[in-house]
């Protein structure tokens, strides 16, 4: 098992986000999580990854209990995410951003990464991390002067220098147009066929059923359906769900 | 000649003072209103090394952990709060350290101490200042170069991200308050012996905003821009005297100055300036 969410439940103010979710992920797995507008997706991505820590139920890595596990140390780990809205490093180039992280086994310590200078390593490996998302055109830009599809794909970039066992991207195509995402989408599979565990949160429906191996639908905070996605997508209630025909429409939005 | 090496000296410990400050706010992006209060924190805790009849060089490394290890409380604190509400709190700090310092016997209160053992001439301390102030201006030009300073560089431009790609982000905050503040209590510790004298209000909040005005001037982040700014603010009261009965005035005003015209200080003017310059010389062949 690399990843299992077990039961996870958190409130934000009276609202239930997420609740009693639970996901297991196989090793090797290209998991689709789909859903409705506020279904809770990013909310269970954030329990899973330790940017909230759950009301209730647990997360364990490998096998390992990482519900209370920070962020970083998760990353160190090989469990990865990539957020929704482009986090670049702004004022670095899409070079450097990805170079920092290509770097993490010599900035893991402070004091080991004042006595580490050599940068080369980092540099090619981030080179080739750009090349392959087909944005090495940019390299040397600052990252606050690039359009939005490339901040994407050198997020995606940047979270592949850490050299991940486990990649969760969160809308990882939002932003990019037809063939920008269908090349993403493809990269993706190439990436999980060589090995990394991917769970993918996505919005665009069309690509996620054509990569995903298997779909977990969440609706209003909790699993409404899961299986391949051929199947998933011709059930009713998920129909509606994305429709909206049914009675509790007002407690999607919430 | 005994003028100008004290004027030499006080750069120097100026530099080392800026250069501290700068690691903090200007490589690892924390704002610190307080730093004024390792400075004193390095004077005091060596003072009173020196006054118990420690030797010199113990007294001035005591002065630089004293300086340090409060400068890792105060990072550990710099983690619950982010940007103006740490302004809030490093500004506290140093009214706690006044504070207490002003109300405690065995620190002289508001006499301070006296008679601190001085072992160096005016030119001992000015090379001693100068010294450690070349090794500050190393240090930090290391530091922009290692990964250190790459991973500072992330912790200050966005720390969710940092933290997504595996950085220690509370790690970082705290190395760059210990080494920042620790360069402070250096500071202090040369000051204290060299002045023989020390009293509570030469660390107060107008040496705080002294500092950081020296940071902002010269051009935050940038090591040779922190020490043009504080070499400036240094020489200025000293050749203008009317300038040093209204200090705060004219620091406020350059303040401004730079916040309006060049929000990268001295060091982002010259870089435009070289630029234009190199534009023109381009041109003019053509």
């Amino acid at each position: 098992m690399m990843l299992e969410g077990n039961r996870l439940s958190i409130a934000f103010g009276g609202v239930r986000a997420v609740t009693d979710v639970t996901l297991r992920v196989e090793r090797g797995e290209l998991v689709g999580l789909i859903g409705p507008n506020g279904a809770g997706k990013t909310t269970l991505l954030r329990l899973l990854t330790g940017v909230l820590v759950p009301d209730a139920g647990s997360v364990a890595f490998e096998a390992r209990d990482v519900t209370r596990t920070s962020i970083h140390r998760r990353a160190q780990m090989g469990f990865v995410l990539t957020h929704q809205i482009v986090r670049p490093f702004r004022d670095m180039s899409l070079l450097e951003n990805v170079m920092v992280a290509a770097a993490a086994n010599l900035t893991r310590r402070p004091w080991r990464a004042l006595v580490a200078v050599e940068a080369q390593p980092a540099r090619a490996r981030a080179r080739s991390l750009l090349e392959r998302l087909g944005i090495a055109d940019a390299a040397d830009k600052p990252a606050h002067s690039v359009p939005l599809g490339y901040l994407k794909r050198m997020q995606v970039a940047r979270a592949l220098a850490l050299g991940p066992r486990l990649l969760l991207l969160d809308e990882p195509l939002a932003g990019l147009n037809y063939s920008e995402a269908t090349r993403l989408a493809d990269l993706i599979v190439e990436l999980n066929a060589g090995g990394i565990t991917i769970v993918l949160v996505e919005h665009n429906l069309s690509e996620v059923t054509r990569i995903a191996r298997r779909l977990v639908v969440l609706h209003n905070g909790a699993v409404l359906a899961e299986g391949a996605p051929r199947e998933v997508m011709t059930r009713k209630d998920v129909r509606d769900a994305y429709l909206g025909n049914e009675p509790a429409v007002g407690a999607a939005h919430a | 000649m005994d003028y100008y090496l004290s004027v030499a000296t006080f750069g120097a410990l100026n530099v080392i003072l800026a250069l501290g400050l700068n690691l903090i706010s200007g490589f690892c992006g924390q704002v610190s209103l307080g730093h004024a209060a390792f400075y004193g924190l390095g004077a005091y805790a060596a003072a009173l090394c020196s006054v118990a009849g420690l030797p010199f060089p113990v007294a001035v490394v005591a002065g630089m952990l004293v300086a340090g290890i409060f400068g890792i409380v105060v990072g550990i604190a710099a983690l619950r709060v982010r940007e103006d509400f740490l302004a809030i709190v490093t500004m506290g700090v140093g009214f706690l350290f006044l504070g207490v310092v002003r109300k405690q016997q065995w620190l002289g209160a508001e006499m301070g101490i006296a008679k601190i053992p001085s072992p160096l001439d005016k030119w001992g301390y000015a090379l001693l200042a100068i010294g450690a102030a070349v090794a500050l201006v190393l240090l930090s030009l290391h530091v922009r170069r290692s990964w250190m300073g790459r991973a500072f560089g992330a912790v200050a431009q966005d720390e969710d991200a940092a933290r997504s790609i595996g950085i220690d982000v509370a790690g970082y905050k705290i190395a760059a308050f210990f080494i920042g503040t620790a360069a402070a209590g250096l500071a202090g510790g040369i000051y204290a012996h060299m002045t023989q004298i020390i009293v509570p209000d030469a660390f107060n909040f107008i040496q705080s905003i002294t500092i950081l005005a020296m940071v902002v001037i010269g051009g935050i982040g940038s090591t040779l821009g922190v020490v043009a700014g504080a070499v400036l603010l240094t020489l200025m009261p000293e050749m203008f005297r009317f300038i040093n009965d209204y200090k705060l005035l004219v620091y406020g005003t350059l303040l401004l100055a730079v916040m309006r015209f060049s929000p990268e200080g001295v060091a982002g003017l010259v870089r435009r300036l070289a630029r234009t310059a190199q534009a023109r010389g381009g041109r003019r062949p053509a």
